[in-house]
């Protein structure tokens, strides 16, 4: 149990930069649930342009950000789809998990590692917040 | 012209509410912080990275469900709650909801609050209350982990919708008058039919990572017997 996470983190990567840079081209193009729900009562082409009646989904404004580079999950300026929307998903999910696992990284506790000598520190931390904790002997050693 | 948006766009919720669910967000969020203190360590600081790094990539994973012309995709609080638990997963979810809406244009900026209410913290709170809920009735197999996070799923997307609907009734720019109810009803069918989706995609990433990574499940702390408590007490202290 003392495995450390990164190979599974790499390989999770992996799969996800996969799902999102090619797999996200076969995605389905139609409304979801929100959008088609707040276009009850209007009708739409097959296109999903809203050609008649009245609905909620017509008070919708545009975007603030609208003209980003990578507005709508493409990438302005290539014109292939496939690339577009492939490139715009693995900027998408490398640029998620340095913001989230950054963000993360900063948060964490740091008495169990990240110290010089993590297995003293954290014995030292250990003994000092419980006497009767029988793991004491054993924690900081799985934990280096 | 197709459109990926999948979240709540500007002009549909008015501005006095959206700005009063984004303080409400961004309480919340505070105390995940706090809380999610606790459980982030060296292990699951990158595990939650990765967890927002997929619910990102599998959200742009529109499927189709059982009705014409309409798709759904993956919250992911059900599965985030399973993976690092209920404050980071909550954490996770509103992490991917403002890539979204600050780098690709999904969910308006101003809408934000609502968008990470719904689903960052509702989907999340209901998923991770019934994932408690279930582990401790179902069997402690990878059948009972698999309904576990099934349900949970299913069931969290449609209190997140719900959650859109409430949020509809106090600052809809539409006046729907008594069809709110029929909003309710077209949200709930529609996200019951999404919940099936996003229960299977759940089930199966908890299943395969705790199939590979056990260790790496926030939900199946504690419910395995420990290596500790085997040991006996130094000195007989207890």
């Amino acid at each position: 149990m003392n495995k450390r996470p990164w190979a599974f983190i790499v390989g999770g990567l992996l799969v996800a930069l996969v799902l999102a840079g090619v797999v996200s081209n076969y995605a389905s193009s139609h409304p979801d649930g929100l959008d088609s729900s707040l276009l009850k009562g209007c009708t739409v082409d097959a296109d999903d342009n809203i050609v008649g009646g009245s609905c909620p989904a017509q008070q919708a404004k545009d975007h603030e950000l609208a003209d980003s580079p990578l507005a709508d999950y493409g990438v302005r300026g290539i014109e292939n789809g496939f690339l577009s929307t492939g490139l715009s998903g693995v900027l998408g999910v490398l640029l998620t998990f340095a913001i989230g696992g950054g963000a993360f990284w900063l948060l964490r506790r740091r008495s169990s590692g990240g110290a010089v000598d993590g297995a003293s520190s954290g014995a030292v931390a250990a003994a000092g917040r419980d006497a009767s904790a029988e793991g004491t002997a054993s924690a900081p050693a799985s934990r280096s | 012209m197709e459109t990926l948006a999948m979240h709540i766009s500007n002009g549909i919720i008015n501005g006095p509410v959206a700005a009063i669910f984004a303080a409400l967000a961004l309480a919340t969020l505070t105390v995940c912080v706090l809380r999610g203190r606790r459980d982030l360590d060296d292990r699951l600081a990158p595990m939650a990275g990765l967890v927002a790094a997929f619910i990102f990539a599998v959200q742009m994973l529109n499927f189709p469900i059982f009705t014409a012309g309409v798709s759904g995709h993956l919250l992911g609080g059900a599965l985030a709650a399973m993976l690092v638990g209920p404050w980071v997963g909550a954490l996770c979810v509103s992490v991917v909801l403002v890539v979204q809406a600050l780098v690709f244009g999904d969910g308006g900026v101003a809408m934000l609050g609502l968008n990470i209410t719904n689903m960052a913290l509702v989907g999340t709170a209901a998923a991770y209350l019934l994932i408690a809920l279930l582990l401790r009735v179902l069997p402690r197999t990878p059948a009972g982990l698999a309904i576990t996070a099934f349900v949970s799923a299913m069931l969290s997307v449609v209190v997140a919708s719900q959650g859109f609907v409430v949020q509809y009734w106090l600052g809809g720019t539409t006046d729907l008058g008594s069809n709110l109810a029929g909003l309710a009803g077209t949200m709930a069918g529609a996200h019951l039919l999404i919940g099936i989706g996003e229960g299977l995609i759940t089930a199966t990433t908890v299943v395969t990572v705790a199939k590979v990574r056990p260790d790496l499940v926030y939900a199946l702390r504690g419910l395995r017997p420990a290596a500790a408590p085997t040991v006996p007490a130094v000195g007989g202290v207890r």
